[in-house]
């Protein structure tokens, strides 16, 4: 019997104290967005396309992210210029479908397609959340400051030629027999 | 067959193939990389090492390669072997130590065998920490890509473009692992089929840089299964879309015609489709006005319909699919229909399908022509008008080097033992041709005659073959000789094969080679073991030339009749589809034609010369964006399916013509207009096969267009409406664009892009067919729709007389002569303008240097050209080559005078340019 009322009635004193004194305990809520929340670096949030260190697109428009997204909202179109970089002509994604859930960052062979803190994406007009690489390309290396994916690959572009990238010997002479 | 035991399991396999092919065809995967179906083994990669037991006591093994090992009897192999798949991933860590690391950027990721065996074999992580060997890359052409960086070595390359394809200009260059695939110094691949190094080529080293230019992922490809429009041989390709472009053309194996290969027309020949040549939108132009006014699709359609209400006469089209041009009959009425093609041509393809028909001989398809061990090339420049078929001549002469190793009893597979036993022993390939041709590096004889003493040789060889033909008259000792010698090697052969063509035009020659199968058929039937029919084809310049032929006989008029009723202005209006009237018959006629005042309505998908004088041009759909028939040179139908929808100001032909209402907002369907047809022909009865039967489940579950991997759906055409539209709708083909239904392998016909789990690139074929390199597991190969009749004919009668007066051919150029094909860039980057080919002899005589301009004056016609004196062309010849600008046949007839113009150094040097393009290389120095 004094087991029984020790369970249920002792149980729900507890509780009742426990909900009174959370009357003067801090608050979770902030005053948003008047006060900003802290993000953690990983948050899934707003996709950028970030830069390598020596300042140029590090995106190489090798649709990854594109055949990785679940949604299919990224869509992009393959460019290159004349000393054989490739980059996106065109970049596009669109947010009213995106689900944030981050696979084309983890696809992305170049780590130019990051996913940011920010949060705060919404629009009036569904048009305005069509974002196309002008919107998403910031001036630097977003969360991961040391990769250059055409410093390690061996195609030529300007600036470095054959032979350049790490771990590689100057080019062959095909007509050298010495070996 | 053979029992052989793959870890643990029976099968039953072919002994005569290789272990590796045997396990390929069970559909067990095992890596590899040098092996092809097409080329054999050479054991270079060590790729697809397996265990094999001696007896079932052995648990030891060895490891050999399966590539290098006969599928014998009794043979107990395993492939899950725990040393063997050891051995293949170190095998694979190797060839990867110098990978350049950069397949997010190599055209070929996605569809790359190198990465398919990398993941198969095991090799995760890179161990290799010292330096990589780099190369320097060569500039190929317009063509082909080079990333030399890429190269695992397994001499692929190499062995298709020399060994198979007969290339010169690449070559395995350096030692150990310096080795280097390239040419000598930079600059263009010249052999017509070195497209296929981007699918033969299993990583990114080769790659198809048009496709490059605007490039996408295979798997954001939309496909669907078609015909190659460039030329009569009808080779199945798989064209591909991306954002309302056409992107690329691969090759899409089809067992009999063109099987892993196609040539360079085909597969770079699609940009013209986005060519600036292309008609867009409708333009009408009102009485005599000078400048054409865009025509909205409404619009255009209101005023097809009020021209063409009374009596119109049709003109249809040998590059038309055959439902446009039974549609436009169907509109105009048969009494109104036309030829599309020119008188002589019309002629030529009477007799072609009269040989089609003649009982005791058959038109071999092209992996025939490949068994062939004698095969007699008329006078057709096979390599320029139909490629495909040359590649197969070219094989066909190794054929004696099957007897060889079959006698010393090395199988077939072991290329290189092969070859090395053969070494120049080729089987008989005789060419009788006014000019050196790019197949005279394998042909045993090459017999340079004009095209009067080429028939009067066919006949003098058909009568050596049977003394009932008749003997030509006047022949001497040379001719006797030499038409015996041709004689007796066609009869010792046991799979004789003659090919020409019609781009001579000329009746007579085909009689002529109608005539020498015929005394082939005799021949064998009384004196010969072999009683099989003898193989005869022409190749047909056209993708419809045959179908139009074949439509003809059941109603329709040649084309001269046409431009006299034009001439006379008798019809209301006339309706001319996708055909330019200038290359069909001489300017001056068709200027006749013309002045008779009837309003003109072009259907056209390109700008040319012709269709600027339409009242009314239509735009219309190219074989990319139309479902459609063609015929091909055996007479052998095959479907090409619809890869995507133009605009909607352009329409297919048929389309429009059967569409009577202008507000309907389309025709009807290519499938019910064959449907109709071959119920009311008996001659095409076959057609109702031709596509899968949409009944059943068949008839709800379609096949998808897109890949399950298609990317980007709810982004694409987001910039301009971010609310998805609806998916298109195909009501008139089993195929959907989209990715969803179920990917039809039970319907190989259906089947544009092939993947297999594992299997991404091409390579992944080998899923789909009954055995390697057999045929497909199921679907339509094409109905064949000529019957051979049951009663042999006699001899046709030719007055065959030699002739010694100068004449006049018409060389064709791959990249060039096809109408279409000539608008793609790439394919520009490799034409020539117009020349002219003339002996030395001639030369001397009329005073013309090297590489200078002539005068050719006819009766109709003359033409300044820039010459090239080559050594091999027959004597009183003079070869030129229109580039769909010099009207050739105002040259055709007449006495032919020739004079130097005066040399000028700067069209001297102009021309020289040109020349330096040309491949010839028989050509004399500039001094000579």
């Amino acid at each position: 019997m004094f087991r029984l009322i020790k369970d249920t009635l002792g149980s729900q004193c507890v509780t009742l104290w426990r909900v009174f004194m959370h009357a003067f305990a801090k608050t979770d809520t902030v005053e948003y967005p008047d006060v900003q929340p802290q993000m953690a670096a990983r948050w899934r949030g707003r996709i950028i396309l970030s830069r390598d260190p020596d300042g140029e697109e590090r995106c190489v428009a090798c649709n990854l992210c594109a055949v990785a997204c679940p949604v299919d909202c990224i869509a992009l179109q393959k460019a290159e210029d004349e000393e054989g970089r490739w980059y996106p002509e065109f970049f596009r994604i669109n947010f009213s479908r995106c689900i944030m859930c981050g696979f084309c960052e983890e696809a992305c062979p170049t780590n130019a397609i990051q996913l940011t803190p920010d949060f705060e994406m919404a629009e009036y007009v569904r048009q305005d959340m069509v974002w196309e690489k002008e919107d998403l390309l910031i001036n630097g290396t977003g969360k991961y400051h040391d990769y250059n994916f055409y410093r390690i690959a061996g195609k030529k572009i300007a600036g470095k030629d054959k032979g350049e990238a790490r771990n590689e010997e100057a080019p062959v002479n095909v007509r050298s027999l010495l070996p | 067959m053979a029992k052989i035991s793959v870890d643990g399991i029976e099968y039953d396999v072919n002994p005569e193939n290789n272990l590796l092919q045997e396990c390929l065809s069970q559909g067990l995967d095992l890596p590899y990389f040098c092996w092809h179906p097409c080329m054999g083994s050479v054991g270079a990669c060590r790729q697809c090492a397996v265990k094999q037991y001696r007896n079932e006591e052995d648990k030891k093994g060895t490891i050999v390669m399966a590539c290098m090992t006969p599928a014998s009897d009794g043979s107990i192999i395993s492939i899950n072997d725990q040393q063997a798949t050891d051995f293949r991933s170190h095998v694979i860590e190797s060839l990867m130590i110098s990978h350049p690391h950069d397949c997010p950027v190599c055209e070929e990721g996605g569809e790359c065998h190198l990465q398919d065996m990398t993941q198969m074999s095991g090799h995760n992580y890179r161990r290799y920490d010292f330096k990589k060997v780099t190369h320097r890359n060569q500039n190929l052409g317009p063509f082909i890509g080079h990333e030399m960086n890429r190269c695992i070595a397994c001499y692929r390359c190499v062995r298709f473009y020399n060994d198979y394809a007969g290339g010169e200009d690449l070559a395995a260059l350096g030692s150990h692992h310096h080795v280097y695939f390239g040419r000598h110094e930079e600059g263009v691949l010249e052999n017509e089929f070195s497209g296929n190094l981007a699918e033969v080529c299993p990583t990114g080293v080769f790659t198809d840089k048009t496709f490059s230019a605007h490039y996408t992922r295979k798997w954001d490809l939309q496909t669907a299964p078609s015909i190659c429009a460039g030329c009569g041989v009808g080779c199945n390709t798989a064209p591909g879309e991306r954002y309302g472009t056409l992107r690329r053309v691969v090759n899409r194996y089809h067992h009999d015609i063109n099987g892993y290969f196609i040539c360079d027309r085909g597969r770079f020949g699609y940009d013209a489709n986005s060519s600036k040549q292309r008609v867009g939108k409708a333009l009408y132009r009102h009485g005599q006005e000078a400048e054409f006014k865009p025509l909205s699709s409404l619009e255009a359609k209101r005023q097809f319909a009020a021209m063409t209400g009374g009596d119109v006469i049709g003109i249809g089209s040998p590059r038309a699919t055959l439902e446009s041009n039974i549609a436009l009959r169907d509109r105009v009425g048969v009494e109104n229909f036309y030829a599309g093609f020119s008188d002589a041509q019309f002629d030529c393809l009477q007799e072609v399908l009269k040989s089609l028909r003649e009982p005791g001989l058959y038109c071999p398809d092209v992996r025939q022509i490949e068994r062939s061990d004698c095969v007699l090339v008329v006078n057709e420049d096979i390599t320029n008008t139909s490629a495909r078929l040359a590649l197969a001549i070219r094989q066909a002469g190794r054929n004696a080097a099957t007897d060889l190793a079959n006698e010393a009893r090395i199988p077939l597979w072991q290329d290189a033992a092969v070859r090395e036993l053969a070494q120049n022993t080729r089987s008989p390939l005789i060419i009788v041709s006014p000019q050196g041709s790019r197949l005279d590096d394998v042909a045993s004889a090459t017999h340079l005659l004009q095209l009067d003493n080429q028939i009067h040789l066919l006949q003098a060889v058909a009568h050596a073959i049977d003394p009932d033909a008749l003997k030509p008259t006047a022949s001497n000792e040379v001719d006797e000789a030499l038409s015996s010698s041709i004689a007796a090697q066609l009869c010792q052969a046991k799979n004789p094969c003659l090919v020409s063509g019609i781009s001579a035009e000329s009746p007579a020659l085909v009689k002529a080679c109608v005539n020498v199968a015929k005394a082939l058929r005799a021949y064998r039937k009384h004196n010969s073991a072999e009683q099989n029919p003898v193989a005869l084809c022409f190749a047909m310049p056209e993708a419809n030339s045959l179908g139009m032929a074949l439509l003809l006989e059941t109603g329709g008029k040649p084309l001269r009749a046409a431009l006299q009723r034009l001439a006379s202005g008798s019809a209301d209006a006339a309706i001319v589809m996708e055909n330019d009237l200038s290359l069909r018959t001489s300017q001056t006629a068709l200027a006749e034609a013309m002045a008779g005042g009837v309003p003109l309505i072009v259907m056209d998908q390109l700008h040319n010369r012709f269709n600027e004088q339409a009242q009314l041009l239509l735009p219309s759909s190219s074989v990319f964006e139309q479902h459609g028939t063609w015929i091909n040179y055996e007479g052998r139908a095959q479907s090409s399916y619809q890869v995507f929808r133009p605009s909607e100001d352009i329409l297919a032909s048929y389309e429009r013509l059967s569409a009577l209402d202008p507000m309907q907002e389309c025709g009807v369907s290519s499938e019910l207009i064959m449907q109709e047809f071959a119920r009311a022909n008996d001659a095409f009865s076959a057609l109702t096969q031709l596509r899968p039967p949409r009944v059943g489940i068949s008839a709800s579950l379609k096949s998808p267009r897109q890949s399950h991997r298609f990317s980007g759906r709810t982004a694409m055409h987001a910039q301009d409406h971010v609310h998805e539209s609806q998916q298109e709708q195909d009501r008139a083909s089993a195929l959907a664009f989209s990715m969803e239904g179920v990917m039809l392998q039970k319907d190989s016909s259906l089947m544009a892009s092939p993947w297999s789990p594992a299997w991404n690139s091409n390579q992944s074929i080998s899923k789909f067919q009954q055995e390697i390199n057999g045929e497909l597991q199921q679907g339509s190969k094409g109905e064949l729709l000529c019957v051979r009749q049951s009663t042999e004919t006699a001899y046709d009668a030719i007055s065959a007389k030699r002739d010694e007066k100068l004449t006049c051919f018409i060389i064709s150029q791959l990249f060039g002569s096809d109408e279409i094909s000539a608008n793609a860039p790439a394919i520009q980057a490799r034409s020539l303008g117009p020349y002219a080919c003339i002996g030395q002899e001639l030369a001397l005589a009329c005073g013309i240097r090297q590489h200078g301009l002539v005068d050719i004056t006819t009766q109709t016609g003359r033409v300044q050209l820039p010459v090239i004196i080559r050594r091999q062309i027959a004597p009183n010849c003079i070869g030129i080559y229109p580039a769909n600008e010099v009207d050739k046949y105002a040259l055709l007839l007449g006495e032919i005078t020739l004079q130097a113009v005066p040399d000028e150094d700067s069209h001297i040097a102009s021309s020289r340019a040109m020349f330096d393009h040309l491949l010839i290389k028989d050509a004399l120095a500039r001094e000579a």
